[in-house]
């Protein structure tokens, strides 16, 4: 199997709505694992996924999903599964009709799609649920069955548009682990999410849109030191900040250095962290400081987030 | 390689895949549409010509023509074009086929066949038979049901007759296939009508009144009309009026072929549209 077989491209990707941009010249090559697709409302999130499955025609460009292109559903969902926002459902079926159903439609004969459609309400804790009507669903159930239809087949890529929207904390703990358990497996995840720190904690990558642009794209940490532009911010918590205090201050890469309102503390801005933190090393390797924590403040998709996109970006 | 892939081969022709997944996408458009609390509308609709027949039978009819089994040839051709064919299966097959993506477009509920492994030319076969099965049955069950309640009270004798011994059986069967083709032509049209049209309700009052105006209109342009072939087709030719433009009627072997062939393109026509189409509920 080739590379490009492995992977997901946008290669030179815009979509318009008319005259409204959707996404703009979008070039990605995503490799398996998890990668969350991050920005504010509008930001082309969804038409980013819409694209990827073909519910959307790229106005230029083209897409691929492990070598196959979008505008072949016969071939492209034998692989792929994908859980949109849409929070409607054909009508007057229970959750196990539902899945079936469309187990059904993609070819699987009736014992295999039950087969199916159980493991994938257990997969999602569904299964006692499973035989009412989807109608008489709460909203996180809805959603969790909106999942469950998605992975029922087994796809090797899978497609999730705020898929933990509605759902109370417990079962977005569980979610969050099988979406680990399956990216562990060699899955493909994209995921979209407005709740932050939930997307830092289990994405490998993540894709910052805003206003149709792709504006960062890799692992959160590297993505956050390229931003020369904002140095980065650490704490030290240590019995002499004073004296760390003036000896950062001889170092060219540190800008900022600024005692903790508790005076346990120092707060360093730095424009290169690796030479800061072999600094640090020294002094507390030649006995000059007690150090007790070190921990960079803004090395987070949140602080990435509020830098590259700013505050007013939505509601994260 | 993941279990979906082993579980369903897939071949660039695979006819045997093709067949069952038309066959999940009909029974799960008949349990969605038609037996369900939706579907009360399409068979009120179906019912209709039967209610007026159900009182008739209850009552002795006026005059001594009712009494004349010809006079009931008369009555049940001029029936069957004004309320069944013109009427009961248009605007049956206007809610069925119209309903069968753009209900689900309104529903929000389509994109879920749009994520399913399946060429979207299988399906538009699969809910265009769903369509049609289901206004075949209706309508040809009302076409039979009130040529039977029409005949068989008043003029019992003579139309038994009629039925064993006569004609009667090949009339039946000749409004049973008309009804068939109406079907058919009236579906592939509102089918494609509610895949390019976000508002399929002005077309089909456009049709509507092309179809009542044919008799109006001049022998060639009759000829771009369902109803022109399907009244070409009639056992008991009916009186169209004093206005009406006379025109020769097109014989079956000329009409059938060209209604099928009509279908075809219109159902070309929607696969591709289908092929092509992308999700916006949002401007639905």
């Amino acid at each position: 199997m080739s590379a490009s077989n492995q992977l997901i491209i946008f290669d030179d990707v815009s979509k318009f709505y008319g005259q409204i941009l959707g996404v703009n010249r979008v070039n990605l090559q995503i490799a398996p694992g998890i990668t969350s697709l991050v920005g504010p409302n509008g930001a082309g999130k969804s038409t980013l996924m819409n694209l990827m499955c073909g519910l959307l025609r790229p106005t230029r460009g083209s897409i691929s999903l492990l070598g196959i292109p979008t505008d072949q559903p016969e071939q492209l969902f034998r692989k792929v599964g994908y859980c949109t926002q849409f929070d409607s459902f054909p009508r007057g079926m229970t959750g196990r009709e539902f899945i079936n159903a469309f187990l059904m439609v993609h070819g699987f004969d009736r014992k295999r799609a039950n087969e199916l459609s159980h493991i994938a309400l257990e997969r999602v804790n569904l299964l006692d649920a499973a035989d009412r009507k989807v109608a008489a669903y709460s909203k996180g159930m809805r959603q969790r069955i909106r999942l469950a239809q998605a992975i029922a087949h087994d796809p090797v890529v899978l497609i999730l548009d705020e898929p933990l929207n509605g759902l109370d904390p417990m079962v977005r703990a569980e979610t969050i682990a099988l979406f680990r358990k399956l990216a562990a497996d060699g899955l493909h995840l994209i995921i979209s999410s407005h709740i932050l720190h939930e997307v830092d904690m289990m994405s490998d990558r993540v894709v910052l849109l805003n206003n149709g642009y792709i504006v960062a794209e890799g692992n959160t940490h590297r993505v956050r030191d390229e931003m020369e532009d904002h140095p980065m911010q650490i704490l030290i918590r240590c019995d002499q900040p004073e004296k760390l205090a003036a000896y950062v201050f001889e170092q060219s890469h540190v800008v900022e250095a600024r005692l903790h309102e508790d005076r346990r503390g120092l707060f360093v801005k730095t424009r290169d962290a690796d030479r800061f933190y072999l600094m640090l090393n020294r002094a507390v390797a030649e006995g000059e400081l007690n150090v007790e924590t070190v921990a960079p403040i803004d090395d987070d998709l949140s602080a990435v987030y509020q830098y590259l996109i700013g505050p007013s970006g939505g509601s994260a | 390689m993941s279990a979906a892939v082993e579980a369903v081969p897939h071949k660039s022709n695979d006819w045997g895949l093709w067949f069952r997944q038309i066959r999940s996408i009909f029974r799960l458009e008949i349990e969605k549409n038609f037996l369900g609390r939706r579907s009360i509308l399409i068979y009120m609709i179906a019912l209709l010509p039967l209610f007026p027949l159900v009182i008739f039978a209850l009552v002795t009819p006026p005059g001594r023509e009712w009494q004349d089994i010809n006079f009931y040839h008369q009555f049940y051709a001029n029936m069957y074009n004004g309320l069944i064919m013109r009427t009961v299966v248009f605007f049956g097959s206007a809610w069925i086929f119209m309903n069968l993506f753009r209900g689900e477009i309104v529903d929000r509920s389509l994109h879920y066949y749009f994520l399913s492994a399946v060429k979207r030319e299988v399906l538009v076969v699969g809910k265009y038979i769903s369509g049609l099965v289901t206004s075949i049955i209706l309508f040809t069950v009302t076409t039979v049901i009130a040529m039977l309640l029409l005949y068989f009270p008043h003029v019992y004798s003579q139309s038994v007759r009629f039925f064993t011994e006569g004609r009667g059986l090949l009339h039946l069967l000749a409004y049973v296939g008309i009804t068939m083709l109406a079907c058919l032509g009236y579906g592939a049209f509102f089918l494609v009508v509610g895949l390019f049209v976000r508002n399929p309700i002005i077309p089909a009052i456009l049709l509507y009144g092309w179809e009542w105006l044919n008799f109006l209109l001049p022998p060639l342009l009759k000829k771009i009309s369902v109803i022109h072939y399907l009244n070409s087709l009639l056992p008991v030719p009916i009186y169209e009026g004093p206005f009406a433009v006379v025109a020769e009627p097109t014989p079956a072997y000329i009409g059938i072929p060209s209604m099928l062939g009509v279908t075809l393109l219109v159902l070309i026509l929607a696969a591709y549209r289908i092929r092509h189409m992308e999700i916006h509920y949002g401007s639905d």
